[in-house]
């Protein structure tokens, strides 16, 4: 005898389609027209912050640097979800939610620019720092949820990784704590199709990225990753029954990496300039635009002001950046350890002896 | 003969062992229609295909120990991994299974896999992208660590390693990709492993180095020169196992050592030619050795890595200190 034994599926949320059509209840945040407008003034200040970096990096005045184009929308989706208790570990482009929860441009900008203090950031000060290597912060935000569930507290942690990072070993490792402790914490896989130059298709052959929660024992949704308020609308509900101690959630949101991976990649190479043009029609601020006007809440006048306010803030934040001044030779020697050892000292004496003696070539 | 410069070097060998033996296959990140980040692999799969010049999923572990499996199957897998600060997980495959499948079957299987990965600081590349833990794999028993210093070594020492019946991580340095160019004929004629290549002969002090800082120890020992210093410099080149008869030999004739390189000081690859040197030549030694490293902390963001770099003037100063003794 055969029998079913278990069966799964996947929903996937949309709140707004890509003309800006409401196509699913209004989320009770949605109904407060300053929670809106908020959402996409931080939206379209990421993507002028965004080209200005972009800039800053074409004329040698910023190291490589991850573009968050087209992810506007599942970033501040989730940062704006989130209580600035809750426990933040990002990968690398999640400027959006960041800089929703308090960390400067200025900040991002010095990070990109070579300098450690871009990850002693204003924001959140207990959330991690951007995070390179692939998947391992998935590990730490399962950990501080640990540390949260352990001393009872009503805060959840929130990691972020792209769909390249869900073929890692310390992503599933993490959803499996996840499951079996019952952590209270939000995955979101932000799937943007492309690993650098890998499409999806030689990632994986499963469905959906949601479904790998699935093994985990954990909840598992899809949203439109360009509509801000179906990644909200999700984040929410995810973060709220996980402080209810209801366990984690999964949460992969659709999208397209409008830009390279990196302002060191080179897109063209690999990926189909039809495909890329086509993804543009279902850009995030399209949508979210179109609904503030269809509700009366927008027009042109108050896009081109805003637009020169996004631009005055950018403008400010990069002469703060490269006004700050690089740090002496000595601060290599700064935070190794709480003490600094005997060795480490003599190293340091000699590094300022040397200090601009040029090293490399 | 083309003039190549060292990635060219790496593409040329590889493309040479692919066509001349099916049993090779490159596999890693961005490896086959992108042409690898730093274009070390750039038309190889469009010459070869996708199953030869394979991009696979995105995890570290997954390359490596897939790469054990191909290659105890009679393989040559000849795996990249993008930066050296995305090794890490594959480690774990290199220590308990690459080193260990020969002796731990009495011979029986084998890995004859080569591990690459571009190393090294000075190109302005974000966190985790510049770091050198050479030293990491050295002290793994039965893994070779190659490191080539030019396009000529990059060319036949890869072909060395990928023809190697043992499990080889060949470290790139990657600030010196493509800062010089050399003939190199395309003839299949692999370098010999397990030696140091004497890049300079000298009668005052020897120097060792390898990978990028080859050239600022060159620069150092040029200066030097106009000095009236002679240095003989030498590139390790296998930096597991070493070749110390060429190292004793030199410092035989010189009296004096002095090492460069780019790692941290505690437990680099330094240290070892150090001890051994103390252990094996102390007698015709005329004054401590001396080290020229990057410092014990983490490899600093780009606006100060240079000067975490051993520069031209921290070596020179090192073999004239030496010289005082």
């Amino acid at each position: 005898m055969k029998k079913t034994v278990a069966e799964y599926r996947i929903e996937h949320l949309q709140v707004l389609d890509p003309q800006g059509e409401l196509v699913s209840d209004l989320p009770d945040f949605a109904r407060d027209p300053e929670q809106l407008l908020s959402m996409y003034r931080l939206m379209t200040l990421t993507r002028t912050f965004d080209t200005k970096a972009i800039n800053l990096q074409r004329t040698g005045k910023l190291g490589t640097y991850a573009s968050s184009l087209g992810h506007e929308a599942a970033h501040v989706g989730i940062g704006s979800a989130m209580r600035d208790e809750d426990i933040f570990a990002p990968m690398y482009r999640e400027y959006g939610a960041q800089l929703w929860r308090g960390v400067k441009m200025s900040e991002v900008l010095l990070y990109w620019g070579g300098d450690e203090r871009g990850n002693d950031f204003s924001g959140p000060r207990h959330d991690f720092p951007w995070c390179v290597p692939i998947a391992t912060q998935c590990l730490h935000a399962a950990g501080a949820a640990m540390a949260c569930k352990l001393r009872g507290e009503k805060r959840c942690a929130v990691t972020v990784i792209g769909d390249g990072g869900t073929s890692e070993g310390a992503f599933y490792e993490a959803l499996n704590l996840a499951g079996a402790q019952r952590l209270p914490m939000m995955f979101v896989v932000v799937n943007n199709k492309w690993a650098i130059s890998v499409p999806l298709h030689l990632q994986t052959a499963a469905e959906t990225l949601a479904q790998k929660g699935i093994a985990a024992g954990i909840r598992c949704v899809q949203v439109d990753g360009n509509d801000v308020l179906a990644v909200r609308a999700a984040s929410e509900e995810a973060l709220a029954r996980a402080r209810a101690g209801e366990g984690a959630t999964l949460m992969e949101a659709v999208t397209y990496r409008l830009s390279d991976h990196t302002t060191a990649d080179d897109a063209t190479r690999y990926r189909p300039k039809e495909e890329v043009e086509e993804a543009w029609e279902f850009e995030p601020l399209l949508r979210i635009r179109k609904y503030l006007q269809s509700q009366g809440m927008w027009d042109e006048q108050r896009e081109e002001d805003l637009l020169r306010e996004c631009a005055n803030k950018v403008d400010a934040a990069v002469e703060e950046y490269l006004n700050t001044a690089r740090m002496p030779v000595s601060a290599m020697f700064d935070h190794m350890y709480d003490e600094m050892p005997e060795s480490l000292q003599e190293q340091r004496e000699i590094a300022i002896r040397y200090e601009g003696s040029g090293g490399g070539h | 003969m083309p003039r190549i410069t060292l990635i060219e070097g790496v593409t040329m060998a590889l493309a040479h062992e692919l066509e001349k033996d099916d049993r090779v296959v490159v596999l890693g990140e961005d490896v086959g229609v992108n042409g690898g980040v730093f274009r070390a692999t750039a038309g190889l799969q469009q010459r070869f295909g996708a199953e030869r010049v394979m991009d696979t999923p995105l995890a570290e572990s997954m390359i490596a120990g897939m790469s054990v499996g191909m290659a105890a199957q009679g393989m040559r897998p000849v795996p990249e991994i993008q930066f050296m600060g995305f090794i890490y997980p594959a480690v774990d495959q290199m220590i308990s299974h690459a080193g260990r499948l020969r002796h731990r079957t009495r011979g029986r299987l084998q890995c004859p896999m080569v591990l690459r990965a571009p190393y090294g600081g000075g190109i302005h590349a974000p966190e985790h992208h510049s770091e050198s833990t050479e030293a990491m794999f050295a002290h793994m028993p039965g893994v070779r660590v190659v490191i080539p210093s030019s396009p000529t070594r990059a060319y036949g020492l890869l072909l060395a390693s990928i023809r190697c019946p043992d499990p080889v991580v060949f470290l790139e340095p990657k600030r010196i990709y493509r800062l010089a160019k050399q003939e190199v004929e395309d003839n299949g004629e692999a370098l010999p492993l397990d030696v140091c290549y004497i890049l300079r002969e000298g009668t005052d002090a020897t120097i060792v180095t390898w990978g990028a800082m080859t050239h600022e120890t060159m620069k150092a020992a040029n200066e030097l020169d106009q000095k009236g210093i002679s240095c003989e410099v030498i590139d390790l080149a296998t930096i597991s196992p070493i070749d110390f008869d060429t190292i004793l030999e030199s410092v035989e004739k010189t009296g004096r050592l002095i090492i460069v390189h780019e790692a941290p000081n505690n437990c680099g690859v330094g240290a070892e030619v150090a001890a051994t040197v103390a252990e094996k030549g102390i007698y015709d030694l005329k004054a401590p050795i001396r080290r020229v490293t990057g410092y014990d902390t983490v490899m600093p963001l780009f606006r100060l890595e240079m000067e975490y770099l051993p520069s031209v003037r921290r070596i020179a100063d090192a073999v004239v200190e030496t010289l005082e003794d």
